[in-house]
């Protein structure tokens, strides 16, 4: 199958359309087998009750954030060295998604957090670090908000994800080092409880589910994005008539 | 020698122009007309390398050039709408700081024979935000003058000149045109220069 | 009129100006320290401003000595941060509004080596009045004698980095609504390492670890961004000029 078949808009636009749902199914029955998992059968940490459970969506929504910030910054990549529109858009259409995961992955800490020891937020390293990434993604919604020209919108926030995405390990590794400084032998986050197989497990599931479910939306965001930047094309007015995907 | 090769260029969602072929050898200048909106100004940044087209290439001395390509730079003097002067600056600085971007050394005495062949060498100590815009379009063309540059890119180099202003505009690129120079003007204003060495090229 | 040439001119010889980097970054310092000079007032300002914003914090606290020297490092580091936001927009603006920097991205010289002249003269009159200054303004806040040397050292090395990552915003922001905050917005995520290891210099004197290793990564990463962000910047430049 040639694949650059599809790097063109609009032959990436039906196909988007097919796949999504497809990836939204799977998301949705991955995600309620995931949540039986983590809050009907895994059993009750003996360190820290119920609450733990909350881990299970935690940690998933933690790694998307991350993963997606490097897939957003690979498209821009593609975006800025091939001058593709297509690149561009999907770069676009993730960042919303990944700004979702990090402000869901910081709630579900703070909630975690709580009655584990006491305070809603700690200021440990993990935290830190997510709560800087959010700032980075609100940067970079916020630069393309701000500019008319959706060219130079690309090619922008295409600089600033790849100037992000090598700062990110620095900021990640300074504030490492700036919280063993300052909280030395206190419980870090990264000690979640001993994981029992089924609680891998758990955790698996809800990574896919919700890694499933960033793909499902972020394909149907970039057709919305495709139609809004092409509508001066042939081709929207033949695709988007009633009875077609 | 400056080639465009099927330029095609757009405005936000519009099309420019599409499929502009042409070529300016040296000794001549091209004058581009059109209406206000029909894409002079994007025409002559494309050429400068200021920006890329959407379709088509731009080739100087037989070489594809890719935006802010070096031969470019090195070639090319653009007179864009905005004059590059410093308000705190005095002429005479402003001068001197734009010709050293370009790469140039002047001595002070050509400076002054630069300056006063625009008629402002009396206005040479006056900061820049004294100077009137005919003024200040006077300086432009010192500084074209002074740079040295084959190629001149001029984006409507006779607003705001009186007809004394106009009439050394069309020397200096007759001068530039003679010693092998070769320029592209947008305007719509008539600028007669010698038949053998001008051609028109209309955008609308 | 559609005369076809005559004779085709001989053409001009191909001259070769001069493009070396280092003219470049000469040229661009000079003229941007010189323009400096010529609106002292504003330089006053900025340094008044960052005077000032040191001094509310006691106000807005506490004036007792522990609190204050446990304070101080933090507050004169988010302080040299705003300082350097302040004045980052004015950066490129007034040459994009003017044509200067039009002419600069088509000049011979290579736009990084005019964009680093730039970062260079901001760094000369924003972060260097910053370096001079902490000395006294470290001692209202009861920092003394080693921490204020390290603390003094780090402003030295962190404070150019402030102002190279700075204008790779203030490239971006070109021209843009929101101009100011949305520059902040971008630039102090990417800020955050240096204030970590910065004002940390003064907590390893206090706790008797040296400053070697804060030091150390402070100037490896003012080596990265010497070398990483003027490219990053005329990148930008040239985005916002198509």
């Amino acid at each position: 199958m040639n694949l650059y078949r599809y790097s063109s808009p609009s032959t990436f636009y039906p196909l988007a359309g097919k796949l999504a749902p497809w990836f939204g199914w799977s998301a949705l029955i991955l995600a309620i087998v995931g949540l039986w998992i983590g809050f009907g059968i895994a059993p009750t940490d003996f360190q820290q009750g119920e609450a733990y459970r909350i881990i299970f969506i935690h940690v998933a929504t933690a790694w998307m954030s991350m993963f997606i910030y490097l897939v957003m910054a690979f498209w821009s990549a593609l975006s800025l060295g091939f001058n593709t529109r297509l690149s561009g858009m999907m770069a676009q259409a993730m960042a919303p998604t990944g700004a979702l995961m990090t402000f869901i992955a910081l709630w579900t800490g703070a909630f975690w957090g709580r009655p584990t020891w006491g305070t809603y937020w700690a200021w440990d390293a993990r935290m830190t670090s997510e709560l800087i990434l959010l700032f980075l993604y609100f940067g970079v919604i916020a630069l393309r908000n701000a500019i008319d020209d959706d060219r130079r919108a690309d090619r922008a926030c295409g600089v600033l994800a790849l100037v992000g995405a090598v700062n990110v390990p620095i900021i990640y590794f300074s504030v490492q080092w700036w919280n063993t400084l300052h909280q030395g032998s206190s419980v870090s986050m990264v000690a979640a409880p001993k994981m029992a197989a089924i609680m891998l497990a758990g955790m698996l599931v809800m990574a896919l589910a919700v890694w499933f479910y960033s793909i499902a939306v972020t394909l149907v965001r970039v057709r919305c994005i495709i139609l809004e930047r092409e509508r001066g094309a042939a081709w929207t007015g033949q695709m988007t008539e009633p009875g077609k995907t | 020698m400056l080639e465009a090769i099927e330029l095609a260029a757009r405005r936000g969602s519009s099309r420019l122009f599409s499929s502009l072929s042409f070529s300016v050898e040296p000794g001549c200048a091209l004058f581009v007309t059109g209406a206000n909106g029909t894409g002079k100004t994007t025409l002559l940044r494309i050429l400068a390398g200021l920006g890329a087209p959407s379709g088509g290439k731009v080739r100087w001395r037989g070489v594809d050039v890719a935006p802010f390509a070096q031969s470019l730079r090195d070639d090319v003097a653009y007179g864009g709408h905005l004059p590059a002067l410093k308000d705190e600056l005095t002429a005479e600085e402003n001068l001197v700081l734009l010709v050293a971007l370009t790469g140039e050394t002047v001595d002070s005495a050509r400076l002054r024979d630069a300056l006063a062949s625009v008629s402002l060498e009396r206005q040479a100590r006056l900061p820049a935000r004294a100077l009137s815009q005919g003024q200040r379009r006077r300086l432009g063309l010192a500084r074209l003058a002074l740079s040295r540059r084959p190629l001149w890119l001029l984006d409507e180099p006779a607003t705001a000149l009186d007809t004394a202003g106009i009439a050394l505009l069309k020397r200096l690129i007759t001068g530039h045109l003679e010693h092998g120079g070769s320029a592209l003007v947008a305007t719509h204003q008539a600028l007669e220069l010698p038949a053998a060495h001008s051609r028109a090229l209309s955008l609308s | 009129m559609m005369a076809e040439p005559v004779v085709a001119l001989r053409e001009m010889p191909a001259h070769t100006p001069d493009s070396g980097a280092w003219s470049g970054v000469r040229w661009a310092l000079a003229r941007d320290l010189k323009l400096a000079l010529r609106s002292r007032a504003e330089l006053g300002v900025q340094v008044l401003f960052y005077v000032i914003v040191v001094s509310l914090f006691p106000l807005a606290s506490t004036p007792e000595k522990n609190q204050l020297a446990l304070m101080g490092p933090g507050v004169l580091w988010v302080a040299a941060l705003l300082a350097s936001l302040l004045s980052l927009p004015r950066l490129f603006a007034s040459d994009y509004a003017d044509g200067t920097l039009e002419q600069m991205a088509l000049s011979p010289y290579p736009l990084s080596a005019l964009v680093s002249g730039k970062m260079i003269a901001h760094w000369l009159t924003t972060g260097l009045p910053v370096v001079v200054l902490a000395p006294l303004l470290g001692l209202q806040y009861g920092i003394d004698g080693e921490a204020l040397a390290a603390l003094t050292v780090a402003l030295l090395v962190g404070t150019p980095i402030l102002s190279l990552l700075g204008a790779i915003g203030a490239a971006l922001t070109l021209g843009l609504r929101g101009g100011g905050s949305l520059l902040a917005l971008l630039v102090l995520p990417l800020c955050v390492p240096v204030l970590i290891f910065g004002a940390g210099t003064v907590d390893a004197v206090h706790a008797g670890l040296g400053v070697a290793a804060n030091l150390s990564l402070l100037g490896a990463g003012l080596l990265v961004a010497i070398v990483g962000a003027p490219l990053a910047a005329s990148a930008a430049v040239r985005i916002a000029l198509d």
